[in-house]
């Protein structure tokens, strides 16, 4: 007969390794129970909206927010149904998404891609999200877009403009509907050309990140086609609040145009700033100075009051487009909320209700099943006209608003003027494009997660 | 020879905000003997009075113009502000349009209370405990008060323009006959920056009551056994220098739009100008101030970023980090001061 002495480590080390023995099967058998990550087994489906609720987007976060709730309800067949009247695919039918009643869980980005990874994770894992929507930064559509990549999770990305989105960065489980650098600078460099002449000397005041260098480099190689003079390219810390001594050396730079490839607080600043060195009421080179903002939005325009007008840039979407799905959405967005919707807004339902539709034309929840119903997928009726999502890399491709500061708004939400809607054809591109990625950009495959 | 005039004024102009804020901040820590982080937030209180102030001035009643029409198609409501309808159209635009000069004379006693009621209601109960409670205490009462802002302004600049009398530019290289234009604000900023300072200097110097103080920042106990209460009189030193804080806010509103962070983005920049001025020592703030303005200015020029890359975001660090290690109680510490 054998003497065994039962010690606490020793009890500890043996509960371990039975707990993991006894775990194992279980997880095996969750794993191969499922199809696919999270496959929705009730009455009810989870998605995951990941805005900025706290930190300096705020305000843009809870915009999406509301887009997204309403996008819920009009998936459930509550409220007027809003662009599901509109939507050329007529695949929902106002009764959830496959049957399920939608439902919705939340969390905050705080625009930092540690923490909205961490978020996105939490509803993944705890939550059961079977799709993640939103944010307000490149930064966090790439950490984000890559968690749901390895999780096997769909990602529809909200606000989100630099070219590595569905360039370099892209993934097999993310799509993007926002617009991107190059397309602005393609957009805007035609009607820059026929404002301001081809004889133009500009200088570029960049925020020191990812998504200020694409801009940058995209807005620098369509000015330059047009016959403009790069004169400075000064990469300014994202930190920046004062740019008073960055502005200063443009006037004496030989420079007539000043571009600000900055977003948020830093382009509300940066134009203030400019503006308050007198630099529209200048005359340089026999020419009047010119001020360029690529990237708008409804709230940095507010932000910087009056010191938008005339300024020109770009945007995704513009709740005064005068199409059906645009004046449907505004109505139904309007009606419900008393304020006309943002363009991040305008992403974010657009986006909710695409992946909705994906889900029924494919008949399954399942991630890879979903990527081939939106690869290649046209549709209009969702307020940015005919659209479509290339299955090589993708990215939404529509038509690009050029916009400018309104000289007299009659509210606050008209501060901005559509002055041209540039073509889909003149800001295509190809998916290896050197700006995107080249030849080594690659989407992967798709993975569902187990 | 124009761009390092203009860098110069720049730096000026921004010293004048880090002077105004490390004056405060070395105002409190000599006389209480607190490290107040949340002094950047009294900066941002007094942005937002002058942001509370223009929306009191623009209280509005609604009139329907059925002539127009808004997003959804209905007849547009249109706001005239009661002050455009009691002084006249011309002379309420007047008025509002001068709401920030205007917020001085509202954020000063607003201010005031502010100070009185945080170091009344919270700070008090920390002046025995160590420096790093009090960081503690008064990092999570910044955070607080500017999650409170946020609630009630949003997250998003507000727009807070000088009257249109103040809002150009002026050439400042008239008289030597250079073409250096600079911003009418930033030079008002400057000037109403110097006043307070000298006015807090003058302040210290001349009167009964700052002779106190000043004997109370050297030595408390000898004070207080002179039978001075001399509490009270750092109370309001306090709220004195949440005031000094509130008005650089204020007048900052135009320079930059606010929004519920501009605290914090001061704030860690201030603490590196009173240590280089030297704890406790209010020349050492203000002198610190302008020095490292003016070198954040410099390093932020295309030809000191092209030559040391990043320069612009560490110039400030560096030049702290070469004065402490040369001079370890910084510009003009006094000795004893965070030395036990």
């Amino acid at each position: 007969m054998s003497k065994q002495n039962l010690t606490r480590r020793g009890l500890l080390k043996t509960s371990a390794v039975a707990g993991a023995g006894l775990a194992v099967p279980t997880i095996f058998t969750a794993q191969s129970a499922a199809a696919y990550m999270n496959e929705p087994t009730g009455s009810t489906v989870t998605l995951g909206f990941n805005v900025p609720q706290t930190g300096p987007y705020a305000d843009e976060g809870a915009d999406e927010l509301l887009a997204q709730q309403l996008a819920v309800e009009h998936i459930n067949g509550e409220g007027d149904g809003g662009c599901l009247n509109t939507f050329t695919s007529k695949a929902l039918q106002g009764n959830g998404i496959l049957g399920k009643k939608v439902d919705f869980v939340t969390g905050d980005t705080q625009t930092k891609s540690d923490i909205a990874r961490a978020s996105a994770k939490s509803m993944i894992e705890k939550d059961g999200v079977i799709m993640v929507n939103g944010g307000s930064s490149s930064g966090v559509a790439v950490a984000v877009q890559s968690l749901c990549q390895e999780a096997g999770i769909i990602f529809m990305a909200g606000l989100t403009h630099s070219n590595d989105t569905t360039g370099k960065d892209r993934k097999a489980n993310g799509f993007r509907h926002f617009f991107n650098a190059y397309m602005s600078g393609a957009a805007l460099a035609p009607v820059l050309q026929n404002v301001y002449g081809n004889e133009r000397r500009a200088y570029h005041l960049t925020a020191d990140y990812n998504w200020g260098w694409t801009q940058e480099e995209s807005i620098v190689a369509y000015t330059e086609a047009i016959g403009w003079e790069t004169v400075n390219t000064v990469k300014t810390p994202l930190a920046s609040t004062d740019f008073s001594s960055y502005i200063a050396p443009v006037l004496n730079s030989g420079a007539d145009v000043l571009v600000l490839n900055h977003y948020g607080g830093n382009m509300v600043n940066s134009l203030t700033n400019a503006i308050q060195f007198g630099l529209l009421d200048k005359e340089v080179n026999g020419q009047n100075f010119a001020i360029v903002v690529p990237l708008y939005s409804e709230l940095m325009a507010t932000g910087a009051g009056e010191n938008i007008k005339g300024v020109y840039g770009s945007m995704n979407y513009n709740w005064q487009l005068d199409n059906e799905g645009s004046k449907t959405f505004v109505q139904s967005f309007g009606e419900k909320f008393g304020k006309p919707p943002s363009n991040s807004a305008q992403t974010c339902y657009a986006q909710v209700l695409l992946y909705a539709d994906a889900c029924e034309r494919a008949g399954t929840f399942n991630p890879c099943g979903v990527v081939e119903a939106l690869e290649g997928f046209e549709f209009d009726g969702l307020g940015n006209g005919p659209t479509l999502y290339r299955a090589e890399d993708h990215q939404c491709f529509k038509d690009v608003l050029v916009v400018r500061g309104a000289e007299n708004p009659t509210s606050a939400y008209d501060t901005l003027e559509i002055v041209d809607i540039t073509p889909r054809a003149q800001v295509e591109y190809v998916p290896n494009h050197p700006m995107f990625g080249g030849d080594e950009a690659s989407l992967g495959t798709c993975n569902p997660g187990v | 020879m124009d761009s390092i005039i203009l860098q110069i004024l720049n730096g000026l102009d921004k010293g004048s905000a880090y002077a105004l804020i490390a004056l405060g901040l070395t105002l409190i820590f000599g006389t209480l003997g607190v490290v107040n982080f949340a002094h950047g937030a009294l900066f941002m209180i007094g942005a937002f009075c002058a942001v509370t102030l223009q929306r009191i001035l623009n209280f509005s009643y609604e009139t329907i113009d059925e002539t127009k029409k808004d997003f959804l198609g209905n007849p547009l409501k249109v706001e005239t502000p009661y002050v455009e309808s009691w002084f006249g159209p011309e002379m309420g635009a007047g008025i509002i349009e001068w709401s920030v000069p205007l917020a001085i004379l509202f954020c000063i006693p607003v201010m005031i209370a502010v100070g009185f009621a945080m170091e009344r209601g919270l700070i008090k109960f920390f002046y025995k405990r160590t420096h790093a409670d009090q960081i503690l205490v008064t990092f999570g009462l910044a955070i607080v008060l500017q999650e409170i802002i946020k609630f009630y302004y949003g997250a998003n600049p507000i727009p807070t323009p000088a009257p249109d009398a103040l809002d150009g530019v002026i050439n400042m290289g008239a008289i030597i006959g250079m073409d250096i234009t600079y911003p009418i604000w930033r030079v008002v900023y400057f000037c109403f920056a110097a006043v307070i300072i000298l006015g807090i200097f003058a302040f210290l110097q001349f009167t009964t009551f700052g002779m106190v103080v000043r004997a109370g920042m050297a030595d408390r106990e000898t004070v207080g056994i002179l039978g001075i209460n001399i509490d009270r009189r750092f109370t309001i030193m306090f709220g004195i220098a949440a005031a000094v804080a509130g008005l650089a806010g204020v007048m900052y509103t135009p320079i930059n739009p606010p929004n519920y962070h501009m605290g914090m983005d001061f704030l860690v920049l201030s603490f590196v100008v009173v240590v280089v001025g030297g704890m406790g020592s209010l020349p050492g703030a203000v002198l610190a101030g302008f020095i490292l303005g003016i070198l954040e200015s410099f390093a932020s020029t295309a030809w000191a970023t092209s030559l040391l890359p990043g320069i612009n975001q560490v110039i400030i660090y560096l030049v702290a980090i070469i004065i402490l290690l040369t001079r370890p109680r910084g510009l003009m510490g006094r000795k004893g001061v965070m030395e036990e």
